[in-house]
């Protein structure tokens, strides 16, 4: 079956997998209890800490892939571990090694490590260079602590931990108010999200009995799977709700409509944060988390068209307000969020294999395009802006090269990774039977045309026609570095961004080849890997959707290039729309305005406060005279003579042997 | 006197030897911080001894003892789990109190040596299964503990031993009517005798405990060990003695004093009255007793300004949190695991040690610089001493029962045996203790890193005092982020004890 892995090939053992999770974390805890407290001056050391440490994880990561293939793509069933036991309360602690496990580990080390090396130059000279490591090192350990663990309880804690390394990361520059704010939004906003969640674990957790009952545990990931297939454990309604709770967390993580208003703002953070935020952790960990509970959401019909609905309505809704955006990183802020939910209506039409697929070959097209545009922005004296860009091609050739590969990658253009991964999840929406597949496939076909024009804008913008003068010109630029010349970046920067290029061109058609490529066989990571025997390769979906493709960036050529259509005309004429798409729907004024200062800074949180200054406040005074006085009461009691205290001592024993002989 | 016997007594003896050598070698060393290191190098012996008897067990219940010392000892894991913890606690201490006994111009050893002589009266008492040796072991520990108290020759402090000394008389005359009413009952000091002929006395139905005689016994004698773990409304002293005394000897008394009277009274409880009957009625009192030693100690404690009184009543609802553990005994419920109250104690005395030393090493090295105990003083402190304040503030949340710290494990484990031993109330009124506990323990946090500072000089410490703080604040993380290990050393302490009952 997999003949690429070699026969003396050992299967990894717990430990080595520990540490996968153990060297991140352990180069947070050296950045940030060592370098930062007593060699700030040697801050340049927690780069290479990180980078080193990362190298050492991504090795075992590919030894772990390796290990789980050669096993079939089977688990590999380590035993968890047992943390507390109390009566029937049992928490456990271990690692989960399946193929999406493997996969993720792979992914997530794989793009940071990466990333890590392209912020060494990024970040050089910033004042919180080590600081910045130690949370990307501790994002790091959490992303990949979360895609191990074994029981939801320890997927919650790194959960949280994946969400609040975000926001210190957002907010890395906390001096910028923006970036404060941006840094706070995200963190309320997934929080919604994360309500669900633990409402679903919750949930989950009170059905207990009837899984103790099958000898299984309600919080160990892999019993929830067998209490599935058992068919009696939990009622397909129970894992309806359980499963939307969960998907509620996921749609906050992964930015997916009506919750997606904080990735645009989540542009705030350093350059590498958003590359990393968007292709390997956080917004990752939303798929993730639903194709992990995956037979929860297929054991009800309910909750699997839900999410097909949520990804296919933010597909296009994401794409067309990329459509219209002028800052480089917004553009790709909701390119994410559109991919992300072709991501959701893949899973959503069954196909959690598929998703995964195009979650592997989109963390590297999208790490690669972040990178290009912190590229350009190094370049350009620090804007984001595309009116003040232009015609860096000549002066960029390599960022331009793999900026081209980014795009073409994630338009979906014939053979880059981008084009097999998205043209498996249109083939599986369009082979499933019913109107919501058909409805979702429409949709995600609208998206291809969108997608392949907005990150032609981009390119053609950004790379061509005559140099606008960059952030000199930016009015919105407050402090720049002292006005220069467009250049090409360092190595350190250009070197990730080559190797990320290769993988967006070959990952894809490597990974999982239409046809047997000798060692490799046909479909070997969705099929043989993912175990997911979904839709094949199709000729006619894979005709249409790349001539979409090419609808897009030919419109985008037109406009942009040749000017034959003129963007002027063509946005007069749809003025109101395109006001609606630029101002992003309105929904910052309908969350911000509306629902936060009217709905729930008025209305509910001035009901509460109220509530909470005269109910609970109250409550705690009368709590807190009470306790104070009685206290001071009891504690007269206390009068320093020893006489009281012996009488106490001897009234005491009388008053016990009354109570004992009144009550029998 | 076999060498057996000697073997068995191995601990005791050599912890009692170390006291007398260092007050040997104090008539002729000149520099009194040599006798500390002698101390804490030679805690390595009982420890030792300690660990060799856990290793010679190898999977027994208790160890073979035919000799002499057959009627009056045993080494079982139950008495060794706390050997190992007083030994542990003995250490620390010492390590408190390097710097602490400077202020006393004269006998530093002998504080050392009393210190000693008690936790040796300490761990007798967590393995002896007789009434007599039982009441002298806890005299050995309680003498020493009230000249201890009186250290500081100052008013507070000598009325602060004084005190301890007349209470702790009345408590023992108490506890020792209730042995002599036991025996007279029974005709036996032996607890497995008592057990068995208890079982096989008439039971009158309408007498708690099944006869007036019993129940006079029983009470008296959680009378008399209720002082030694500041129950309510035993607890008086408690107060007064820990704010006079010098603050090791608060530390030590608040750790090792109250996990040997705990011992004590698992082994009494469970090895003489551990039948069904018996055990209910009990089990009771001590539901009840908690429950009021959590709320009065809590309550009480919001009124205080000085650290260490605050410590105090905090210790006296911590007692309480303990003897939740005590109250869950198993045949309330009729069904579960019979050692789960039982594990919950040993594992809450365990964890309590470590949080309670790392705080009174983070208040001892505070206050020795700034000479003074009001919380009102400790503002600001974690601009002048971070790490210092950091720890403090560790211990707090441990002692609050947070996450990721053993003190939350602690509470989890203690309340959930009250659970399943079906005393659902007792853990509601657990839970809003802990609430009101939080109150007054994170004012302190806050006041701490959220006040302005009086004056902004930097406080340092000592070597040792870190030393203490980094061992205490390790256990209290460690065992809240992986308690397994010591979880099944407390199960299988517990199993020992219900075994060789």
């Amino acid at each position: 079956m997999t003949d690429f892995i070699p026969n003396f090939w050992q299967q990894i053992e717990e430990p080595q997998a520990w540490l996968i999770f153990l060297f991140p974390l352990g180069a947070f805890l050296v950045n940030s209890l060592i370098i930062r407290p007593f060699f700030n001056q040697y801050s340049k050391l927690s780069g290479w800490i990180t980078v080193v440490s990362l190298t050492a994880s991504f090795v075992l990561s590919v030894y772990a892939v390796g290990s789980v293939a050669a096993n079939d793509g089977r688990s590999i069933g380590w035993a968890s571990h047992e943390w507390v036991e109390v009566a029937n309360f049992k928490m456990t602690v271990g690692i989960m090694m399946n193929s999406l496990t493997a996969l993720m580990l792979l992914v997530v080390t794989g793009v940071s490590l990466l990333v890590q090396i392209y912020s060494m130059g990024y970040m050089k000279g910033d004042s919180g260079y080590s600081r910045y490591f130690a949370y990307m090192s501790l994002f790091t350990a959490s992303m990949v602590g979360l895609v191990m663990s074994s029981n939801i309880v320890q997927l919650f804690v790194f959960w949280e931990l994946v969400g609040l390394c975000s926001f210190l990361l957002i907010g890395f520059w906390f001096h910028k108010p923006s970036a404060a704010a941006a840094a706070k939004k995200a963190f309320l906003v997934t929080r919604v999200g994360d309500f669900g969640f633990l409402l679903g674990i919750l949930y989950l957790f009170s059905q207990g009995d009837s899984f103790t009952a099958n000898n299984l545990n309600p919080l160990e990931i892999r019993d929830i799977e067998k209490a599935i297939g058992l068919g009696t454990v939990i009622s397909s309604s129970v894992a309806g709700w359980i499963a939307l709770g969960f998907f509620l967390g996921a749609m906050g993580k992964s930015g997916q409509f009506p919750l997606h208003t904080w990735l645009p703002d989540a542009m705030e953070g350093p350059t590498p944060v958003s590359s990393l935020i968007h292709a390997a952790t956080m917004v990752a960990a939303g798929v993730f988390l639903v194709a992990r509970f995956f037979p929860l959401f297929e054991a009800s019909p309910v909750a699997l068209d839900t999410v097909a609905i949520i990804g296919g309505v933010t597909v296009v809704f994401a794409a067309s307000m990329g459509l219209v955006m002028n800052d480089i990183k917004r553009v790709l802020a909701y390119s994410t969020v559109s991919q992300l939910g072709y991501m959701m209506l893949a899973i959503g039409v069954g196909a959690p294999g598929v998703a995964i697929f195009h979650l592997f070959t989109h963390a590297f097209f999208k790490c690669l395009l972040f990178q290009g545009a912190g590229s350009v922005s190094h370049a350009v004296g620090g804007t984001f802006d595309m009116r003040y860009m232009g015609g860096l091609r000549r002066v960029m050739p390599w960022t331009y090269a793999t900026f081209l590969i980014g795009s073409l990658s994630l338009a979906g253009i014939f053979p880059l990774a981008g084009f097999w991964s998205k043209d498996e999840i249109l083939a599986s929406a369009q082979g499933q039977a019913g109107f919501i597949p058909q409805a979702v496939f429409g949709l995600a076909l609208i998206a291809v045309t969108m997608t392949a024009f907005y990150m032609f804008r981009v390119l053609f913008m950004t790379f061509e026609g005559d140099y606008k003068g960059g952030a000199d010109a930016d009015p919105d630029v407050e402090s720049h570095a002292p006005s220069n010349t467009p250049h090409e970046s360092a190595w350190s920067m250009l070197g990730p961004m080559v190797i990320l290029a290769l993988l967006a061109i070959f990952a894809g058609f490597v990974a999982n080849p239409i046809v047997n490529l000798g060692a490799i066989p046909e479909h070997w990571l969705v099929h043989d890997f993912l175990h997911e025997s979904a839709a094949k390769f199709n000729l006619g979906i894979a005709a249409i959707s790349t001539f979409a493709a090419i609808l897009g960036i030919l419109l985008a050529y037109l406009m942009y290039v040749s000017k034959t259509i003129s963007a002027q005309t063509v946005v007069s004429s749809v003025r109101p729309i395109h006001t609606v798409l630029s101002r992003k729907y309105y929904f910052d004024e309908l969350y911000e305005d509306l629902l936060t200062t009217r709905v729930f800074y008025r209305g509910l949180a001035g009901a509460l406060d109220w509530f909470d200054r005269c109910v609970v406040d109250g409550l705690v005074r009368v709590i807190d005279n009470f306790g104070r006085n009685i206290g001071r009461l009891i504690g007269q009691a206390q009068t320093g003579q020893v006489q009281s205290y012996g009488a106490v001592l001897s009234g005491g024993v009388l008053v016990i042997l009354g109570v004992l002989l009144f009550l029998k | 006197m076999t060498m057996h016997d000697i073997y068995l007594l191995s601990p005791e003896l050599s912890l009692a030897g170390l006291a007398t050598l260092v007050l040997l070698v104090d008539l002729i060393v000149k520099r009194k911080s040599y006798l500390f290191v002698l101390t804490i190098v030679g805690l390595a012996v009982p420890l030792g001894f300690t660990l060799a008897l856990l290793g010679s067990l190898d999977g027994a219940s208790m160890m073979e003892n035919e000799g002499v010392l057959r009627d009056t000892l045993v080494v079982d894991k139950f008495g060794l789990f706390f050997k190992l913890l007083l030994i542990s606690a003995v250490a620390i201490v010492s390590l408190l109190s390097i710097d602490y006994v400077k202020r006393f111009e004269q006998f530093q050893s002998e504080f050392l040596v009393l210190l000693m002589y008690s936790a040796t009266g300490m761990m007798l008492m967590a393995s002896t299964k007789e009434l007599i040796t039982i009441y002298i072991a806890l005299e050995l520990s309680a003498l020493p503990v009230a000249a201890l108290a009186a250290f500081m020759r100052d008013g507070r402090s000598a009325e602060s031993g004084l005190k301890f000394l007349i209470l702790s008389g009345i408590s023992s005359a108490l506890l020792l009517y209730g042995m002599v009413l036991v025996f007279g009952l029974t005709g036996s000091t032996q607890l497995d005798d008592i057990a068995e002929r208890i079982a096989t006395l008439a039971i009158y139905t309408d007498q708690p405990f099944g006869s007036y005689a019993l129940l006079m016994g029983v009470v008296l004698m959680v009378a008399g060990f209720g002082f030694k773990i500041t129950a309510f409304p035993f607890q008086m002293w408690a107060p007064d003695v820990y704010e006079g005394a010098p603050t090791p000897v608060t530390a030590f008394l608040s750790v090792a004093s109250k996990a040997a009277g705990f011992a004590v009274i698992l082994r009494v409880f469970y090895s003489a009255f551990g039948i069904e009957e018996l055990s209910i009625e009990w089990s009771a009192i001590f539901a009840v007793l908690a429950a009021l030693s959590m709320t009065i100690g809590n309550l009480v404690a919001i009124a205080q300004r000085s650290m260490k009184r605050l410590l105090a009543y905090s210790t006296i609802a911590h007692a309480g949190y303990i003897m939740v553990g005590l109250a869950a005994v198993s045949t309330r419920a009729g069904s579960g695991d019979s050692s789960l109250g039982i594990s919950a104690v040993l594992f809450y005395l365990s964890g309590y040690a470590a949080m309670n030393l790392a705080v009174f090493s983070a208040v001892i090295a505070i206050s020795n610089r700034i000479n003074s105990d009001a919380i009102s003083d400790f503002a600001g402190m974690a601009r002048r001493a971070p790490y210092l304040s950091a720890v403090l503030a560790f211990g707090i949340v441990s002692l609050t029962g947070i996450p990721p710290t053993v003190g939350f494990i602690a509470k989890v484990y203690v309340f959930g045996a009250a659970v399943d031993a079906g005393l659902e109330w007792l853990v509601i009124i657990g839970v809003l203790n802990s609430v009101i506990a939080a109150y007054y323990y994170l004012r302190v946090i806050k006041l701490m890193y959220l006040s302005e500072p009086p004056s902004t000089d930097s406080i340092e410490s000592g070597i040792p005092l870190r030393l203490a703080m980094l061992v205490t604040s390790a256990g209290v993380l460690l065992f809240g982020l992986y308690p397994t290990g010591l979880l099944n050393f407390v199960k299988s302490a517990a199993q020992a004890l219900l075994s060789t009952s």
